[in-house]
């Protein structure tokens, strides 16, 4: 029975459940990780020569650059299969990432302005990267105002879910297209954050710190996917029986 | 030939349909009555794919009509509560638009139907100049005009004098003659022969 | 006999003309709007001409956009509160192509002309003449990728209500790349310079719209009539 799994995943009640089992384990060792990623990249790490102390920023602003991307992604993904498979566990899980995605978004923005002042000499310069996160968020707002504008559940998670598929597929002609506009006027290239060529004892609090946030990201979802649910399912006789 | 098997639906956090279940055959008037809000139109909706139950299956020749869509819907003329017209054209280019994009149709047939329905004197006219019950009347002729097999009828009776509602009533006894399946949410019983009908009752969610 | 989904759609795009011709309104007004918010430009920037010629792309293309996004709105709304909507969907026919008829046509109505007239605009901000099929060109191109994107946006926002800033909050992001190659591309027909590149990469995207939209727009439009 290869399709068990996905009937599984296609429940409520045993999403419900396994949200709730895991929530615990991947917040703890989500919280474990980024304790141990911040010691290293604050303390172990050594200053970086031409940024200084500046450049402990991207332990922030890296991972949730990297994973406001990956939640879209995801978002949409989820959007795709609760469409194709008419499943509301997958419409209610996009439904739950976006304001994660969303919350990344800003982080990635906030920390990149708070490095660009000793970097650039101003909070905002029109970097590339930047302006496409930018944009990314804007996909967001796009994503959760469309929602928050139909009224009817079932319809906001279709309208939306087509919104998040056409969102994935712009967001690599959006990427493509801010670096092409921003190559030609020529702004003084500066040192880039993450440049692969680093060392070691730089690099591994960066990874774990990848790792950090991604668990923290499926936390919070699981989290968020139950509070969903919750809603969603509200007359449903599991609920009785969960909650009781 | 139609069957609604156990059909579900919520509205928002109403549950409308409480599993309805029906088989039309050929010939047959299905009649739709119950209060205001028992879910008529929200049927005739889901039957006509504007809707997706959450749970049953509408069948069309024994195959699911999701699955045969276009061929479905080919064979279903659907007349909601408002009749589908441009204000801007007059009822004859209407017809000509919303008829031809299903199937070529000549200038004779749309007068025909226009005649038959008794919307002739106006069809000439903007119909936004018409009244709501001329308007129907030019629906009527669309409905007439799909050569579909199904006729899906949302309160078809609305707005129409005695001398529309006995019209309302031959066309459908004209389309049962034919073999064609009718049905239609009604407030008021339609006079047809007992064996013609069947009539079903939504019970108040 | 069944007509074919091309008679379909051709019919839809002669109705929606010849509705146009009837009530011009819809068509006049997007483009007044765009001549308004260009004039706006100088007043608020400078009347030097020489500056405002350095301006004249970015104005040229948000006037553009917000008056695309205007006529927009209307794409599909009327036709959804009327019903007519939903005999296309119960019709038995391609709702894609007919909704891409309906997009073609809402260009050749608003886009065009819009591209058409924006000359006017253009010599108002100091555009040299010799600039001015470069100018048209890259506006017809980039309007009508609009119209294509657009529609998407149109179909999801049937559904909700004050559909209007909606529409604009969901279609501009992915307007992005139309509006930086569209831009760029005025902005090299004004110096003079090579437009080729960025119309092939607008050009590109015209296409995936034309493959894409229309199928998402019939999705979206489906969602909206439920």
């Amino acid at each position: 029975m290869a399709w068990t799994w996905f009937h599984r995943l296609a429940s409520p009640p045993h999403v419900y459940a396994f949200a709730r089992r895991w929530t615990p384990w991947f917040g703890g060792v989500s919280a474990v990780a980024m304790c141990v990623a911040l010691y290293g990249g604050l303390v172990l790490a050594p200053e970086d020569y031409q940024q200084k102390d500046a450049f402990r920023m991207v332990y922030v602003h890296a991972p949730t650059a990297w994973l406001s991307l990956m939640v879209y992604t995801t978002m949409a993904v989820a959007a795709a299969v609760g469409l194709i498979w008419r499943m509301k566990v997958a419409h209610a899980a996009a439904a739950s990432c976006a304001p994660i995605g969303a919350w990344f978004t800003v982080a990635a923005l906030g920390t990149g302005m708070l490095w660009g002042k000793p970097m650039w000499g101003a909070y905002w310069v029109w970097d590339p990267r930047l302006t496409a996160e930018l944009v990314l968020l804007f996909l967001y707002f796009g994503y959760m105002g469309l929602r928050a504008g139909i009224e009817d559940p079932v319809k906001a998670d279709k309208a939306s879910a087509v919104l998040a598929v056409v969102g994935v597929i712009n967001v690599p002609i959006i990427k493509f297209s801010v670096e092409w506009w921003n190559s030609l006027h020529q702004t003084p290239t500066v040192m880039q954050m993450g440049k692969p060529k680093m060392d070691f004892d730089m690099l591994w609090p960066l990874l774990l710190m990848f790792v950090a946030f991604a668990l923290y990201f499926v936390t919070v979802m699981l989290i968020r996917l139950r509070a969903e649910l919750l809603r969603r399912e509200r007359n449903a006789s599991w609920i009785r029986e969960v909650l009781t | 030939m139609l069957t609604v098997q156990d059909v579900h639906l919520w509205r928002g956090d109403r549950h409308v349909l409480r599993g309805v279940s029906f088989d039309a055959q050929p010939g047959k008037c299905v009649l739709l009555t119950g209060k205001n809000g028992a879910g008529k139109t929200t049927l005739i909706r889901a039957i006509a794919g504007l809707l997706d139950p959450e749970e049953g299956q509408v069948f069309w020749r024994g195959a699911p009509a999701r699955n045969q869509r276009d061929e479905f819907h080919s064979e279903l003329a659907y007349l909601g509560h408002e009749p589908p017209l441009k204000g801007d054209l007059t009822a004859r280019e209407n017809l000509q638009y919303s008829i031809g994009i299903r199937r070529p149709v000549s200038a004779l047939e749309i007068d025909a139907a226009l005649v038959r329905t008794g919307a002739k004197a106006f069809s000439d006219r903007a119909t936004r100049m018409l009244s709501a019950g001329q308007k129907r009347r030019v629906a009527l002729a669309g409905v007439l005009l799909a050569n579909a097999v199904l006729w899906l009828l949302d309160e078809p009776t609305t707005n129409l004098d005695a001398d529309g509602q006995q019209l309302v009533r031959d066309l459908i006894s004209e389309q049962l003659a034919r073999d064609g399946i009718v049905v239609a949410a009604v407030h008021h019983s339609l006079a047809l022969p007992a064996e013609q009908l069947m009539p079903l009752e939504l019970a108040q969610p | 006999m069944k007509a074919t989904s091309l008679v379909a759609a051709g019919l839809v795009a002669v109705r929606d003309l010849r509705l146009a011709f009837r009530k011009p309104s819809q068509v006049i007004q997007p483009l007044m709007f765009f001549m308004i918010v260009a004039t706006l430009f100088p007043l608020t920037l400078t009347p030097e001409m020489s500056r405002l010629r350095d301006a004249a792309p970015g104005v040229l293309w948000i006037g553009a956009l917000l008056s695309s996004l205007l006529a927009l709105e209307f794409l599909f709304r009327d036709d959804a509160v009327d019903g007519t909507l939903e005999q296309f969907a119960l019709s038995g026919q391609s709702l894609t192509w007919m909704l891409f008829a309906k997009t073609c046509t809402h260009w050749l109505l608003t886009g065009l002309p819009l591209a058409l007239s924006a000359p006017i605009a253009a010599a108002a901000l100091g555009v040299p003449m010799e600039a001015m099929v470069g100018v048209v060109a890259s506006l017809m191109l980039g309007s009508f990728a609009m119209s294509l994107v657009g529609a998407i946006g149109a179909g999801l926002t049937l559904g909700a209500r004050r559909g209007g800033v909606l529409l604009s909050l969901l279609t501009l992001p992915l307007a992005v790349p139309i509006l930086i190659f569209g831009a760029r591309a005025t902005q090299l027909a004004i110096s003079g310079g090579d437009m080729a590149p960025p119309m092939y990469l607008l050009g590109a995207i015209a296409v995936l719209g034309v493959t894409l939209a229309p199928l998402a727009a019939a999705a979206a439009v489906r969602i909206g009539l439920e």
